[in-house]
């Protein structure tokens, strides 16, 4: 892999841009590999590149029925925040934003991470309250949160509305919360994981499992046959449809969470603002752009696309809130379908199939869980067991009935 | 936009009512093991494509009914009252 460099963009900047190279390989699919993981999202390709880093596992294919972060990964908000409720979630997604604060670094890929706070609103005395009781458990996690007076909201962001139908009235901030680039994450692990000798296999979808003796053996594909020892799913919504064809059932539903931008303007947010009660979040990108999702829509899809009711629902909650937005045009709108749990907890580790792992359940929040992610599943595939994080997020967890309901999971509330 | 044809006010925007996940799921008695009680309790059917489904026309009529739609286009291809068997649905 050709390092990046300030060198390296100046001598390429004064060749006109003419002689950068392909960063990752286009292979074809070799017949066999150690480990299968599918999807070539954020999650899928993180395990590839930590399994062959930090476990010495070369063999490894990673296949994608569309093309690199299609899915989720270039779907989302671009959210990263480790201010969740239970210990289990703080420890696990605190991982994950130590491991995106060097991730520039550790990739030699400016993911363009923005610390600029994660500002939560609420709009009552009482909802004010159970904000204390959460920003004191994730204090007791040992993850940063500071309380927020109504008038600090204002001196974050200035163009808020104090008076709207739900007046501001105070809030919470996690202050190494932030935005970062999606695509540049995802890129940043495809050439990383490539540069270690993994397979990244696009329009290849993956149609059935060989599984014999309750034990994976393969994936029969759109382009044939690979076997493999291990097989990992890692397919955000579409978590369901494969669980199905490996012949076990998920608590999972999917649905279609949309997100929109407008039209680019001069740096007027620098901050991640999100109110629960009114069912919004919002930033603004280094584009200009102001990003803009809310909840995800009510019923199942697999379609991709949002419906209008959410959006005018989302759009109205924004200008309720910062009116001085009224004027914008939104740009585009998109939506990416999620895969949601009754606990709102990701479901991670084994199966019921021997070799088979599953990493799902994302629901709106894979994003900033990609490092960790794909660390824990590595672990898991390398030794056959759970990485000590996610040992709770199992699969296994509903049938003992232990489940770990984090309403914080989304960020709003659902 | 969905407009869904319900069953006893005639067609309305998908505003009016709500979504409540699988249709024709049924409760197991007290002996079952835990892991068919987990999988009555939280595995949905979740298909890509035809789902049978049920909705609530709560602010209309407030009734209960059955929708059969399509995952991945939206399309309703039927509409049926509690009680009543999934028909059969020619894709």
């Amino acid at each position: 892999m050709k390092g990046y460099s300030t060198f390296s963009l100046i001598r390429n900047a004064l060749g006109g841009h003419r002689f950068w190279k392909p960063v990752w390989r286009t292979p074809e699919p070799k017949d066999s590999y150690d480990v299968v993981i599918i999807g070539a999202g954020g999650q899928g390709l993180a395990t590839a590149y930590y399994l062959a880093r930090k476990y010495g596992i070369k063999n490894i294919a990673v296949l994608e029925k569309g093309f690199i972060g299609g899915g989720n990964t270039g779907r989302n908000t671009q959210v990263t925040r480790s201010n969740y409720f239970w210990p289990q979630s703080s420890a696990f997604f605190d991982h994950s934003l130590k491991l995106y604060e060097t991730l520039s670094l550790d990739l030699n890929f400016n993911v363009m991470l923005s610390q600029r706070g994660v500002l939560n609103l609420v709009h009552s005395h009482h909802e004010f309250e159970g904000l204390r009781r959460w920003a004191n458990a994730i204090r007791i996690n040992g993850v940063d949160t500071d309380i927020v007076t109504a008038a600090e909201v204002k001196e974050i962001v200035p163009l808020i509305n104090m008076n709207s139908r739900f007046p501001v009235h105070g809030g919470s901030i996690q202050r190494r919360g932030g935005i970062s680039r999606h695509d540049a994450v995802v890129w940043a692990y495809a050439r990383a994981a490539d540069a270690h000798g993994v397979d990244i296999i696009q329009q290849c979808e993956v149609m059935e499992f060989a599984i014999s003796n309750g034990k994976v053996t393969g994936v029969e594909t759109t382009l044939g046959k690979i076997s493999a020892n291990q097989v990992s799913i890692a397919v955000a919504g579409h978590t369901g449809v494969l669980a199905g064809k490996a012949g076990f059932r998920v608590p999972i539903t999917s649905m279609g969470l949309q997100a929109m931008v407008s039209e680019p303007i001069k740096p007027c947010l620098d901050t991640m603002l999100t109110s629960p009660v009114i069912h919004m979040y919002v930033s603004q990108s280094d584009r200009g752009e102001i990003v803009l999702g809310g909840g995800a829509d009510v019923y199942t899809s697999y379609a991709q696309r949002g419906g209008i009711p959410l959006l005018e629902e989302n759009v109205a909650a924004l200008l309720e809130l910062i009116p001085a937005f009224s004027r914008l045009r939104l740009m585009r709108q998109w939506s990416g379908i999620v895969d949601i749990t009754p606990d709102t907890t990701p479901i991670m580790g084994m199966t019921p199939v021997q070799n088979l792992y599953i990493s799902g359940g994302w629901g709106t929040g894979g994003y900033k869980a990609i490092p960790a992610g794909g660390d824990t599943m590595a672990y898991t595939i390398a030794n056959d067991e759970p990485h000590s994080l996610i040992t709770d997020f199992g699969l296994d967890r509903f049938e003992r009935g232990v489940l770990i309901d984090e309403g914080a999971a989304s960020g709003v509330s659902h | 936009m969905l407009r869904i044809p319900c069953p006893h006010c005639g067609t309305r925007d998908e505003v009016e009512f709500h979504w409540h996940g699988d249709a024709h799921v049924i409760r197991p008695g007290p002996e079952v093991s835990d892991a068919e009680w987990s999988d009555y309790l939280f595995n949905q059917n979740n298909p890509k494509g035809l789902h049978y489904e049920r909705w609530c026309h709560t602010f209309g009529c407030g009734q209960w009914f059955n929708v059969a739609r399509d995952t991945v286009t939206h399309e309703i291809h039927a509409v049926y009252r509690m009680g009543e068997s999934p028909p059969d649905i020619d894709q």
